[in-house]
């Protein structure tokens, strides 16, 4: 029987934008704004903050200072979390660890990300250095790229065709219609990969076999996550949600220490035993989960790194329809990167809030029915920094 | 000579394994060997990873190999724009090595396929900057 020692107690998140109008700290502060109405309390109950954002997109040197202040989090103690894509995610389970350990009992954990802060040279010349600077970044990679190479070693190994890695973008535009915080508000069907199709240019040429369509949509954002001990949670909160189960992996940058391509990334499958192992459960037992899906092909190997599938059989999901929110595990209901956007050091704690909202019954159209326990699968970088949170009611 | 002179666009100057580019000068493609315990890298390095060691020598990397996955990228970072589109790859040798490169730029794109044979070379780009890539056997 996994413990019940530390609850998330409040869920925010601002909308995802393109563009957002306001500073950073103003961003950060509409996803606060919103988990300290949902957690009904207010700074002084708060113990610690950690912000989590990727730093190479911020204009603002050491941002976990100004945000405290701007949130009212000040004077007690705050530090800053960099893990990429996984920022929000490695901070609530840093924040899990502060409370375990007994050093506080109520920890705000807040991601945020302004992609547009600098401008769109600047970051291209950002994103030119997001591998090993050594031995990679001097060939020209590219985030796509990077995907690119596992989606067409697994493609060619496994039977995975560029249809179902459109079924999982029509999917996930199946939710984002309607979340109304996802920056990409429009269905998508497959009549926008038709290359004969020049108003919808999903089917355009990114990195082969990688197209417009498999790639998420990158967007400002913030979420905030709140975080309390378990007699913190009781008193405090009605639906307390519980960190059932953390499990983390990392992997080799630079891709000749990468082993077999064509089975997709490794670390989730360390990740996802480790956290399955703590939180006693199995794959069979999630009833519903969020998976990082920067690209598609990124969805279906997150299927099979979190045990959903075979290796080598996530296609099948898809093809049946089964991680729609009807189907046997519903996974990204909420639009998932691919629509909902991905402001990075935001995206694990909107996950997590989205899982948080299901298992509450408090998703809305989105809601799936009845879930007691809920998955949050957040990698950063290309599968070096993977990321499985589980958690319950 | 440093290591700014490495790849298509260098990122940094300083680093103990810069001698790599000489090698390149010279037609070769070196990985790294600990003198200790005789564990192999690539890309080299000045530290052994296995045993700590750091009496590390030079070794010539095999040519032969097969092409382990790739992809065509249509955008470039900055830096890079002139070159696009261009083909990066991931190649595998039989003693489990393996190198990252871009592939040549004459090469057929029709004609690549995971799993196909594969030799690896030096190039020297008209700016002077030295690197390696990938060609179709
Ligand atoms: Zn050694």
């Amino acid at each position: 029987m996994p413990s019940k020692d530390v609850a998330i107690i409040g869920v925010g998140q601002s909308s995802f934008v393109r563009g957002y109008e306001g500073s950073i700290k103003e961003l950060a502060f509409e996803a606060f704004r919103e988990a300290m109405q949902d957690a009904k309390i207010t700074q002084k109950d708060v113990d610690a903050s950690i912000f989590c954002s990727a730093p190479e997109y911020d204009k603002q040197r050491s941002p976990a200072g100004v945000m405290a202040e701007y949130l009212g989090l000040i004077p007690q103690p705050t530090f800053y979390l960099e893990n990429v894509c996984s920022s929000s995610s490695q901070g609530v389970k840093v924040a899990y660890s502060m409370i375990k350990a007994g050093l506080h009992d109520l920890v705000v954990v807040c991601g945020f990300q302004k992609m547009s802060e600098i401008s769109s040279a600047e970051s291209q010349e950002r994103m030119g250095r997001g591998a090993d600077i050594q031995w990679e970044s001097p060939f020209g990679t590219m985030m796509p790229g990077y995907y690119a190479l596992y989606a067409q070693a697994y493609m060619a190994a496994n039977g995975l065709t560029l249809d179902d890695l459109m079924s999982v973008r029509i999917k996930s535009g199946t939710y984002g219609q309607i979340n109304e915080r996802a920056v990409y508000r429009k269905g998508v069907s497959a009549a926008d990969f038709d290359p004969t199709n020049e108003k919808a240019r999903m089917w355009g040429p990114v990195a082969s076999p990688l197209r417009v369509g498999d790639c998420c949509a990158n967007a400002d954002g913030s979420s905030c996550i709140i975080l309390a001990s378990a007699d913190r949670a009781k008193a405090l909160c009605e639906k307390p949600i519980w960190i059932m189960g953390l499990g983390a992996a990392s992997a080799a940058v630079n891709m000749p220490g990468r082993p077999d391509f064509t089975k997709g990334l490794q670390g989730p499958h360390l990740a996802s035993a480790e956290a399955y192992k703590m939180a006693g459960i199995t794959a069979a037992d999630v009833d519903v989960a969020e998976v990082h899906d920067c690209f598609t092909i990124a969805e279906i190997m997150a299927y099979e790194g979190l045990g959903f599938a075979p290796v080598g059989d996530g296609k099948q999901l898809i093809r049946d329809k089964e991680t729609y929110k009807e189907g046997r595990i519903p996974v990204n209901v909420d639009g998932g990167l691919l629509s909902k956007g991905h402001p990075v050091g935001a995206t694990g704690g909107s996950q997590m809030r989205t899982i948080v909202l299901q298992l509450r019954g408090e998703a809305g159209p989105m809601q799936v029915k009845d879930p007691e326990i809920g998955l949050v699968h957040n990698v950063g970088g290309v599968g070096l920094y993977s990321n499985v949170t589980i958690l319950g009611r | 000579m440093g290591f700014e002179k490495f790849g298509r666009r260098s990122f940094m100057a300083a680093t103990k394994v810069a001698p790599f580019v000489d090698f390149l000068a010279e037609g070769k493609i070196m990985g790294s060997v600990c003198r200790d315990c005789g564990a192999k890298a690539f890309p080299p390095r000045s530290d052994c990873v296995a045993c700590l060691s750091p009496n590390v020598d030079w070794f010539e990397m095999p040519n032969k190999g097969t092409l382990a996955t790739f992809s065509t990228l249509q955008y470039a970072p900055v830096g890079f724009e002139a070159d696009a589109p261009y083909t990066l790859g991931l190649v595998e040798f039989p003693d489990g090595l393996k190198l990252f490169a871009r592939l040549a730029e004459d090469t057929n794109l029709d004609d690549v396929k995971v799993g196909m044979d594969v030799t690896v070379r030096t190039k020297e780009y008209d700016d002077g900057q030295l690197s390696f890539e990938i060609v179709k056997a």
